[in-house]
């Protein structure tokens, strides 16, 4: 192994499994992330996403498999010196101020107190939060709650930082903050690794994707080569088809690949003109026409059915 | 088991800081909680059944039980915050976990947690210490200095075990269980009201094994006339539960939290 080859790869991963009892929920995965992307990893609920991170974190025993962070065990204490990590679940010290979050979470890594105050006021601003340092962080809004998490993560001036489902449950004015604040973070060299449930979230900060169903790696790539690879270029999403037969009627005659979710039928095709143009004349169709997105690669790789948590 | 004692001291005194800037900022009220409740055993009791009793194991009764109420609010306090404080901490802030994701490991958020309920219990005893004094309840001050860092062990003696009901815990009402079960017989029956040789012999030699036990023992010659014996011994006693309810609360916590 050649030492360019280390030092890019900020995370390896080879044949990791986790076993909770005798259930095997992430199946031995193979795969490395380059410093200085945003690598998105992908899944259903249940899909693995959140048991690989927390290993990667030390927050969850290794069952088998080599996982490495910075070329050190995923487990050593240590690697927390260089990454920074945002929670799903809110953790914030409700005990302090907006500030006191970050000072107080800057004493645990050993950060000197003139530095951490320096530091401190440069976060609140990165998180627009200056005006709100001497609130409790319970007067805080969800959307201000994740911007001082993610201050909190960058305390350590980390090289690494990882989110789990960043924006879940924000509205798209708060979501847009904060991929503003994080690809302003990739600009500053640092490596994200983040899961997500929003294709449209991925879509927009990762420049790689890891798509994982039950503990298995279904795809890599780009958000493009994942279109291109494993989805036709066009969709056309219609509602009020009677059932099966009629959309297959819908379609008799066009090269095309079908799949249904709830009320709406997807076709996928090389070029849906034709099938629009058959859609509009026929009465009582709502259909929309788009180009195909991760949210298609997405359906097609982990299937439709609905799930529930595991 | 031996992971628990990889202790880096700086993260443990991080962790220590975090509990003393949140109980500076309500240190006032906190105070008068910690010390409302022996007070009112002090006067109720020292003044009340005291007049009563006269002198009990030789000393004044006031004298007798200052030392004992001193060494059960130690116990209390250091209970309370092993286990509801801690279990907020770990359960329902994620504090525990936010630390975890720094280079703080477990065994010391554990022995942080450790360490500051045991600084409680010296806060609250020091206090009490005072009112004992101002009511006589203290016939020696040259030696009732050394009941300071006796408190402070004492302390540790009762947040270890603390800890670990906190790490086995489903949720706070299980914790009435370790009061109705250990706490409220030790502050029956560990002679901080009475003296043990007056309970039936099965229960002298039971009281022998707890903590309190060796608690009072240690702290009582020190505030009165009363003779020392076997000093080292009660210290060992109270140290091997500190240590122990330490090293499985940090192995507990540990399979709770690091799944």
């Amino acid at each position: 192994m050649s030492s360019t080859a280390v030092e890019s790869a900020v995370v390896r991963a080879r044949g990791v499994r986790k076993f909770f009892g005798e259930r095997e929920v992430v199946c031995g995965v193979d795969f490395d992330i380059p410093a200085g992307i945003c690598f998105g990893i992908l899944g259903p609920n249940g899909a693995g996403k959140t048991t690989l991170m927390r290993m990667l974190l030390g927050m969850s025993p290794v069952s088998d498999g080599d996982y490495t962070l910075f070329d050190l065990p995923v487990a050593h204490a240590d690697v927390h010196r260089r990454v920074g990590v945002v929670p799903q679940q809110d953790n914030l010290d409700p005990d302090f101020s907006v500030r006191e979050n970050l000072l107080v979470y800057a004493n645990y890594f050993g950060i000197p107190k003139t530095v951490a105050s320096e530091r401190a006021e440069g976060l609140l601003d990165f998180a627009s939060l200056t005006s709100r340092a001497g609130d409790q962080v319970a007067a805080l809004s969800g959307g201000m709650r994740r911007r001082l998490m993610i201050a909190r993560a960058l305390v350590n001036d980390p090289d690494l930082v990882v989110l789990d489902e960043p924006t879940t449950g924000l509205d798209p004015q708060a979501r847009h903050l904060i991929w503003q604040r994080l690809r302003s973070l990739k600009t500053r060299g640092k490596t994200l690794i983040l899961t997500t449930h929003y294709m449209e979230e991925a879509a927009e900060l990762c420049d790689e994707i890891m798509v994982l169903d039950h503990g298995r790696i279904l795809a890599r790539g780009t958000p493009r080569e994942l279109i291109a690879r494993h989805v036709e270029p066009e969709v056309v999403a219609i509602r009020g088809l009677d059932g099966e037969e009629d959309a297959a009627s819908l379609a008799d005659g066009f090269d095309v690949r079908r799949e249904h979710v709830g009320d709406t039928w997807f076709f996928y095709m090389q070029d849906a003109k034709p099938l629009v143009a058959r859609c509009a004349n026929m009465t009582g169709l709502t259909f929309i026409h788009r180009p195909a997105s991760l949210e298609d690669v997405f359906l097609t790789l982990t299937g439709r059915d609905l799930r529930d948590e595991l | 088991m031996m992971r628990a004692f990889a202790l880096t001291p700086s993260h443990v005194l991080a962790v220590w800081q975090r509990n003393f800037l949140v109980w500076k900022k309500l240190a006032f009220a906190s105070l008068l909680g910690n010390f409302g409740d022996p007070f009112l055993y002090l006067l109720g009791l020292g003044y009340g059944l005291g007049m009563f009793i006269g002198n009990m194991g030789g000393i004044p009764y006031m004298a007798f039980l200052a030392s004992g109420i001193l060494c059960s609010s130690a116990m209390n306090t250091a209970t309370f915050e092993g286990l509801y404080s801690a279990f907020t901490r770990m359960r329902h802030q994620g504090t525990w976990e936010g630390m975890l994701a720094t280079p703080v490991r477990i065994q010391e958020v554990v022995a942080g947690e450790l360490v500051w309920a045991a600084t409680k219990s010296l806060i609250s005893g020091a206090a009490i210490l005072v009112v004992a004094g101002i009511l006589g309840g203290i016939q020696q001050w040259e030696t009732a200095i050394l009941a300071l860092p006796a408190i402070f062990l004492i302390g540790l003696a009762f947040a270890g075990p603390a800890l670990v009901i906190c790490a086995l815990a489903p949720s706070y009402d299980f914790f009435l269980y370790y009061f109705t079960l250990a706490v409220t017989p030790m502050f029956l029956f560990c002679g901080v009201f009475y003296p043990i040789d007056t309970l039936p012999q099965f229960a002298q030699l039971l009281a022998q094994v707890l903590p309190l036990t060796h608690a009072v023992d240690l702290v009582r010659p020190l505030l009165t006339q009363l003779p020392l014996v076997h000093p080292w011994l009660h210290v060992a006693v109270l140290a091997a539960y500190a240590v122990a309810g330490f090293a499985l609360a940090a192995h507990l916590a540990g399979r709770r939290l690091l799944r």
